[in-house]
């Protein structure tokens, strides 16, 4: 940030013509820069919308609002020194009198103009391209037009609708997981021997072909397409040079894509052979007033396809525009992609392209994975690499390129957690982030001297992270490093009786199928516990199955809550809650409830989640009260511990006009489902019958909304100090595939979730965040769905009532006694005062007084 | 030196009565005593009456180590108290109040609690037998 900031009094007038996103982060460092406004911006795009991130086009379009995919700051646009032409196309550029004309008839004077049109997508020669049925993937409406055209063709044939990639590289794959995500029945069809062939070898080519066909994706290489072949103007089918035809409905063309350079080939600038705008190491083209960023620019004799030389590109205009000096360092080529499902990457001297290089190749076709890595001849500094089914290396391996590796290299090809990681000791100057071109120095800068204590305030401070994330594991453990240094503990051990993170130690006690607290501290750690990990604990042998949770030595775990199963209050007395699911009660079980809290002299109010609470209860007469409440029907509620509270619902379809589906229905068997799941913290859900949203659904853990198609499911609200609402995970789906979403989704976050961690900050914290939470559960990208759904259908079918557990043990009930020497003398201890017709605690002035005390609990009726 | 000042054992219950690693409350002279039994069947007296809440609750809080010294952890604010002891060894941002404590053994089963008469709980058992 320049220190004067003194306004300058009247700015240049920047041009920007384009309106993707490296035109947009131009825009945006722009104005992060330029304090004293030398610079007014106008941003001229032919999309009628503000830039968007063109790059999650796939996995953010099924289904969703093209606002999903805006980028962030759009406050942006707000400044008064940004003006964004939208659905503007510029027709012309008078390099002499420095103006543009735009198609609106318009014209703008410029003093620094920079191009910014990217590519368009490239339509192979073929007869047939043209047919209605035929698409290119590179905008929103691209997308949008290829959703339409599917579902209607769908409705119009009566039976699945198939369809054909053009091109097996980066796009053909995002594009065939387009197609699939619109439940197409897809075939990749590429020239070249291979899929991805710029950035994979043959090795890499045949294992991602592999992962691909296991998606139910048809793979054919080595082919050229040679007509699209139509019927009544609509595509039916293609034939190729060699090998059957194929009976399609619809064709994407993904074949590349070539440089916007129109413009300036008509106002005279040069042009590279292969086109794009020819530029300097500075993006400026050879006139002094023009310059080009992105993918139309020309640099270093070639385009770039990829969003990171881009911002690059537009940081360096940026730069020069306040006389800056600097230049474009080389791109760094690497990607990392997931496409359909199947992580992808390649990164550094990727093919061995170097002299001498050495390649370690680890290749398991079973487990559908293939990593190499290139290394100098020495074996010692790492070049590139390559890896297909598994990149979860990528991270830490990418900024290593051209350093000292360290080790064995095999040792980094193996499944993770395996071998060690490199550590966070990367030089200062190596680029961490090259979406958004931070280096390890300015993450360790902003820990050391910004005051950042955690990765979301240094993701704040220095946009690391901010834009793919895939360096976000690197970012995470560089930051920890330096916190350390500084002398702040950074520990995931859950207190210190466990080195552990509770997930860690979830993972330990199933896989060694641990069942006693006292294994578990043996083998795992030291002394006997604490209030952290003794209910961590006993809720983790909780969710895994284990038995009663008072059975034994798991009596211990409990906090007070869990032990005599009803909720400690301010006084000491207990309040209890029976079970209403979905808050549908009978006129005979209200009146039961009734009658016991007038039996027992109970305090009773409606709970905020749709049941009776009733307060003021003895730990003695707990017993006496469920054995009432199980006698009409009841069960608890566990509104005590962290488990599953309630399930609200609204009416729905039963009673209400409006309602399109049973959520009343739903709701109970949801609340049946997951009742006495433990979990990391409390959860709730619920479930309303039509978007009027009468259950307040979306402030749960999981809210279902009904809609005319079947369920919307949302995750990650809640009350409490921080309210979130839920995000939308999945649509319109039929009763059984949400039971089993929500099934995975709970398993999922009650094994992997931080000790008292509820579902927002889980989501946020995971990562990938939702977008990788919905592919676990949707598509089972780790391979642990079938053990999630086991471990749930267990949890459903070993549930028993812990009161009527409870009451049927007389060794259990004897720990509800008040003394341990006179079991039948009563505590007199407590003491209440009349309230609006019922009794409440008395404050410590009312007992001093001994007045208005009236007897509570004591006046205790046996029936 | 003054001679230690005479004590009576108060016979409360059995040590099977008491279950490992939770608290048990027992009523002696009007007092309640809260008994926990460890791990490793040592057997502690310590006050039952919660001084931060006002509520008599300390027998069921959970049972631990902290540093290795025997703890029990009030239900109502999480506050840390040595068993052996009754120092407050975390006071959850609160000012430490110790705990009463009184000696206590197992004889032959049998637990008993030692007491003078003059450290807040009458010398003989009420309830019981």
């Amino acid at each position: 940030m320049p220190e004067d900031t003194a306004p300058t009094a009247s700015p240049q007038h920047l041009v920007i013509v384009g309106g993707g996103m490296v035109a947009r982060r131009l825009v945006d460092a722009l104005r992060e820069r330029d304090g004293r406004g030398r610079w007014a911006i106008t941003l001229i795009g032919e999309e009628p919308r503000a830039p968007y991130d063109r790059v999650a086009l796939t996995s953010y379009f099924a289904g969703r609002d093209p606002e999903d995919l805006a980028l962030g700051g759009q406050d942006l646009w707000d400044d008064p020194l940004v003006t964004l032409l939208r659905g503007v196309r510029v027709e012309s550029i008078d390099r002499t009198a420095r103006r543009v004309s735009t198609s609106t008839g318009s014209t703008l004077d410029y003093d620094a103009l920079v191009l910014a049109t990217g590519s368009f997508a490239a339509v192979p020669p073929v007869p047939g391209n043209d047919l209605r049925g035929a698409f290119v993937y590179r905008t929103i409406d691209d997308v949008a037009d290829l959703r339409a055209y599917v579902e209607s063709r769908r409705e119009e044939l009566d039976r699945p609708v198939s369809g054909a990639v053009v091109g097996g590289g980066l796009l053909g794959l995002e594009a065939a997981g387009a197609l699939r995500a619109l439940d197409v029945d897809t075939t990749v069809v590429e020239f070249a021997p291979r899929l991805m062939p710029l950035q994979v070898d043959e090795g890499g080519g045949e294992g991602l072909a592999r992962l691909i066909e296991g998606l139910g994706v048809t793979v054919r290489t080595s082919t050229a397409t040679s007509m699209v072949v139509g019927e009544r103007g609509a595509v039916r089918g293609m034939t190729f040079s060699e090998g059957p035809d194929l009976d399609v409905d619809v064709v994407i063309f993904a074949v590349g894509v070539r440089p916007r350079d129109e413009l300036a080939r008509q106002a005279g600038l040069e042009v590279g052979e292969r086109g794009g705008v020819v530029v300097d190491d500075a993006c400026a083209t050879a006139d002094p007033a023009i310059w080009a960023i992105g993918e139309v620019a020309n640099i270093g004799g070639r385009c770039l396809g990829l969003v990171a030389p881009g911002y690059t590109m537009a940081e360096i205009v940026a730069d020069r525009l306040l006389g800056g000096g600097g230049t474009f360092p080389g791109a760094d080529l690497s990607t990392k992609l997931k496409l359909l499902g199947v992580d992808v990457a390649s990164f550094g001297d990727a093919f061995a392209q170097e002299p001498g290089g050495l390649e370690v190749v680890i290749s398991d076709p079973v487990a559908g994975v293939y990593k190499k890595l290139v290394m100098s001849d020495d074996a010692r500094t790492l070049r590139g690499g390559i890896l297909v089914g598994d990149a979860s290396a990528y991270a830490a391996l990418r900024p290593m390129v051209g350093r000292e590796l360290g080790g064995d290299p095999a040792a980094y090809l193996l499944p993770e957690g395996s071998a060690p990681a490199p550590t966070g000791d990367l030089p200062e100057e190596t680029a961490v982030c090259s979406c958004n071109n931070v280096t390890a120095g300015r993450i360790r800068g902003s820990v050391r001297d910004e005051g950042c204590t955690d990765l979301a305030g240094v993701k704040a401070c220095t946009r690391a992270g901010t834009s793919c994330g895939s360096c976000l594991p690197l970012v995470k453990k560089i930051v920890a490093a330096e916190l350390t240094k500084s002398g702040v503990e950074v520990s995931t051990a859950l207190c210190e009786h466990f080195g552990l993170s509770r997930a860690e130690l979830f993972d330990v006690v199933r896989v060694q199928g641990l069942t006693t607290f006292s294994e578990i501290i043996e083998r795992h750690g030291t002394g006997r516990g604490c209030d952290i990990c003794k209910p961590v604990i006993g809720s983790i042998l909780a969710s895994l199955g284990t038995g009663h949770i008072l059975e034994g030595e798991r009596a211990t775990l409990q906090d007070t809550n869990d032990f005599v199963m009803a909720n400690l209050q301010k006084d000491g007395s207990y309040s209890v809650v029976p079970r209403i699911p979905g808050g549908e009660v009978t006129p005979e079980g209200l009146i039961a409830i009734g009658q016991v809290a007038k039996d027992f002299g109970l305090y009773t109010k409606i709970t905020g989640g749709q049941r009776v609470d009733l307060f003021g209860a003895r730990i003695d007469q707990l017993p006496g009260i469920w054995a009432r409440l199980v006698d009409a029907g009841f069960e608890s509620g566990h509104a005590y511990g962290k488990s599953l509270r309630t399930v609200k619902s609204c009416v729905g379809s039963t009673w209400c006009r409006f309602g399109v589906q049973d959520s009343v229905g739903l709701a109970i068997d949801l609340e049946l489902r997951y009742r006495g799941l433990r979990s990391p913290h409390k959860i709730k859900l619920g479930v309303s019958g039509c978007a009027r949203e009468c259950a307040e659904a979306r402030g749960k853990d999981v809210g279902v909304i009904a809609t005319d198609n079947g369920w919307n499911v949302y995750v990650g609200g809640n009350g409490g100090f921080t309210p979130r609402h839920a995000r939308l995970l999945a649509e319109d789906l039929d009763t059984e595939t949400l039971v089993r979403t929500i099934d995975r989704f709970l398993m999922y976050y009650v094994r992997t979730a931080d000790r008292l961690q509820r579902t927002a900050p889980w989501i946020e914290d995971h990562e990938g965040g939702l977008d990788a939470i919905r592919a676990v559960v949707l598509e089972d990208s780790l391979g642990i769905a079938d053990d999630l759904d086991s471990a749930m259908a267990t949890h459903v079918g070993t549930y028993r009532d812990e009161w009527a557990a409870t009451l049927a043990d007389p060794d259990k009930l004897a720990r509800f006694a008040s003394f341990v020497n006179a079991p039948d003398v009563v505590d007199d201890s407590l003491a209440y005062v009349g309230e609006r017709g019922q009794a409440r605690p008395a404050t410590p002035e009312e007992r001093s007084s001994d007045s208005v005390i009236i007897a509570g609990t004591t006046l205790e009726v046996r029936s | 030196m003054t001679a230690a000042p005479p004590t009576t054992r108060v016979r409360l219950c059995a040590l099977t009565d008491l279950v490992p690693e939770r608290g048990s409350v027992a009523l002696v002279g009007g007092v309640q005593v809260a008994l926990v039994r460890t791990h490793d069947d040592d057997v502690h007296a310590i006050a039952n009456l919660d001084p931060y809440s006002g509520a008599q609750v300390i027998a069921r809080g959970l049972v631990g180590t902290r540093g290795g010294r025997p703890t029990i952890i009030s239900p109502m604010f999480k506050q840390v108290f040595d068993l052996r002891t009754g120092e407050c060894l975390d006071p959850i941002g609160r000012e430490p109040v110790s705990l009463r404590t009184w000696p206590a053994a197992v004889v032959d089963g049998q637990v008993v609690l030692e007491t003078t008469g003059d450290d807040g709980v009458a010398p003989s058992p009420v309830g019981g037998s």
